[in-house]
C-alpha cells in the first residue's frame, strides 16, 4: 500500500501518554504522514467516544475511517499494514513471543511500579523503588540477549519492544526527577542507560518524547485536577 | 527434526487451557504436565521466573509465556491448519483487542464473585454482567466471535464457560436466563472436540472454586 494521505490517518492523543508516543514511533518508521489530533486534558472528544466506546481512552489509530484501540495492538497493525517499510515485529516467531512478554510486562508490572513512586512516602517508597529497579535489571537481561551486542531490542533498528519500553522513557526520567531517585543507572542496567541515549536520538524518536520539565510540570497539573500525578488518562 | 512440545499446566486454569484448545485444533502432539500450584517444580521456576506461572509451552526446549503470547505462537509456527487469526490486518487488531478485554476483564470480575460478601458482591455481579453485556454485543449475530469460523476471541473467551457453573452459583444468577447468546455460542464451541476435549466438567470446576473460597473466606 502506498504512502496514504494525511487525513486517512488520524490518531487521537495526548502529547505527555507513553501509548499515544508508541503509536507515533511507529508511524515514523513506517513514515506514515498521519493527523495528530489533541484531546484536552479533563474532556473526551466525541470522536474519542465513538471510536473508542468500550474504553474511552487515548491513543486511537483512525485508518480509512475504521478505529483501532490500545497501544500495543495498533503497533502490531501499523506493521503488518505499512509492510513494505522497515519491520517492527521480529520475523521469527520465537522473538515475537518474547518481545510481545516483555512489552506485557512493561505494561502490566513496570510501569504500574514506576507511577506508585510518586505517591509513596518512606518505606513504603523504598520498597516499590526496588521492586522497579529489580524489574528493570530484569529488562536489562533481556537487552542484552535481545540485543545480541547491538544498540536495541530489534537488533540494529529500532524494533516492538524498544518502542514498547522507550516510550516510557520520558515519564521514567520525571519520576525519577520528582521522587529524587535513579531507577536507570550505570551498575545495575548498564546496557539500558546506553540503550536509552541511542533510542532517543533514534530519528523516528526525535521530537516525540516531551522533554523531563515539561512532564514534571504537567504531573503538578494532574495532582491538582486529580490528586494523584500519574492516572491513566 | 521431531518436535518436543510440553506444556506446564494446571486442570482448572482457563488460561491454560486456551492453550491446550489451541494445541488440540492444530493436531499438535504435546506433553501435559500438571503443575502443583502449592509446590512449584523446579522446571515451571526456570522456565518462567519472571512470574512463576503456568502455562508454560516448552517448544524444543525454549519456553513461551503468557497464555495469548502462547496461542499466538502455536498459530504462527502451526500455520498449516486451522488458522486462529484472520489474515487482514484490521480484523486481527480486533480479534486482538477482543481477546485482551477477555484477559483485562472476565477472570478479575469473575472471581469477586466468588470472593466478595455483601455490597461488594452486589457491586461485582452488576461488573459481571456488564462485562458479558459487552460481548454478547460483540458477538452479534456471528456464530463465532471470529465470525463464521472458530477463532482467537473465541479460544480466549470459550474456556471460561467450563466456570459458569461457579459464577452463576457464587454470582446468584441464571446465565441462560440474562445472556443466552453466550451460553447458544458456548455451546456451538462444546460441538467442536478440541473445545470439548479440553474442558474440564463444571461440576468439578464448582466444587475446586467452592473450596478455594472456603480457605479465602476462612469459612
Amino acid at each position: 500500500m502506498a504512502n496514504s494521505s494525511s487525513t486517512d490517518v488520524k490518531v487521537l492523543g495526548a502529547w505527555p501518554s507513553p501509548f499515544v508516543i508508541r503509536v507515533r514511533i511507529a508511524l515514523n518508521i513506517k513514515s506514515v504522514k498521519y493527523e495528530f489530533l489533541e484531546e484536552t486534558l479533563g474532556s473526551k472528544s466525541q470522536l474519542l467516544l465513538q471510536s473508542n466506546p468500550v474504553y474511552k481512552k487515548i491513543p486511537v489509530l483512525i485508518h480509512g475511517g475504521k478505529s483501532i484501540s490500545e497501544s500495543l495492538i495498533i503497533v502490531q497493525y501499523i506493521d503488518e499494514v505499512w509492510n513494505s517499510g522497515p519491520s517492527i515485529l521480529h520475523s521469527d516467531p520465537y522473538d515475537r513471543a518474547i518481545e510481545r512478554f516483555w512489552a506485557a510486562y512493561v505494561d502490566d508490572k513496570l510501569f504500574p511500579s514506576m507511577k506508585l513512586i510518586n505517591t509513596a512516602q518512606g518505606e513504603e517508597k523504598a520498597a516499590i523503588v526496588e521492586q522497579a529497579i529489580e524489574g528493570l535489571v530484569l529488562l536489562e537481561e533481556a537487552f542484552q540477549k535481545s540485543s545480541k551486542g547491538k544498540a536495541f531490542f530489534g537488533g540494529d533498528r529500532i524494533g516492538f519492544l524498544d518502542i514498547a519500553f522507550g516510550s516510557m522513557l520520558g515519564w521514567l526520567r520525571a519520576i525519577e526527577k520528582m521522587g529524587g531517585v535513579k531507577l536507570l543507572d550505570e551498575a545495575k542496567t548498564p546496557g539500558l542507560v546506553q540503550w536509552a541515549e541511542c533510542f532517543c536520538a533514534d530519528g523516528a524518536v526525535k521530537g516525540i518524547i516531551p522533554d523531563t520539565e515539561k512532564l514534571v510540570e504537567f504531573a503538578k497539573i494532574l495532582v491538582k485536577m486529580k490528586g494523584a500525578p500519574l492516572g491513566k488518562n | 527434526m521431531a518436535e518436543e512440545v510440553v506444556l506446564l499446566d494446571f486442570w482448572v486454569s482457563m488460561f491454560g487451557m486456551r492453550v491446550r484448545v489451541a494445541l488440540a485444533e492444530k493436531g499438535i502432539k504435546y506433553e501435559y504436565r500438571e503443575e502443583d500450584l502449592r509446590n512449584k517444580s523446579d522446571l515451571l521456576l526456570q522456565m518462567n521466573p519472571v512470574h512463576k506461572k503456568i502455562p508454560v509451552l516448552i517448544h524444543n526446549g525454549k519456553p513461551i509465556c503468557e497464555s495469548l503470547i502462547i496461542v499466538q505462537y502455536i498459530d504462527e509456527v502451526w500455520n498449516d491448519k486451522s488458522p486462529l487469526l484472520p489474515s487482514d490486518p484490521y480484523k486481527r487488531a480486533q480479534a486482538r483487542f477482543w481477546a485482551d478485554f477477555v484477559d483485562k476483564k472476565v477472570y478479575e470480575s469473575g472471581r469477586k464473585l466468588w470472593t466478595t460478601k455483601g455490597e461488594e458482591h452486589g457491586a461485582a455481579k452488576k461488573e459481571f454482567l456488564e462485562i458479558l453485556k459487552t460481548l454478547e454485543e460483540e458477538l452479534g449475530e456471528k456464530p463465532y466471535f471470529g465470525g463464521e469460523t472458530f477463532g482467537f476471541v473465541d479460544v480466549a473467551f470459550v474456556t471460561f464457560y467450563s466456570w459458569f457453573n461457579a459464577f452463576e452459583t457464587f454470582g446468584e444468577f441464571s446465565m441462560e436466563a440474562e445472556h443466552p447468546k453466550i451460553i447458544a455460542w458456548a455451546k456451538r464451541c462444546m460441538q467442536k472436540e478440541s473445545v470439548a476435549k479440553t474442558l474440564p466438567d463444571q461440576q468439578k470446576v464448582y466444587e475446586f472454586v467452592l473450596g478455594m473460597r472456603k480457605r479465602f473466606l476462612g469459612e
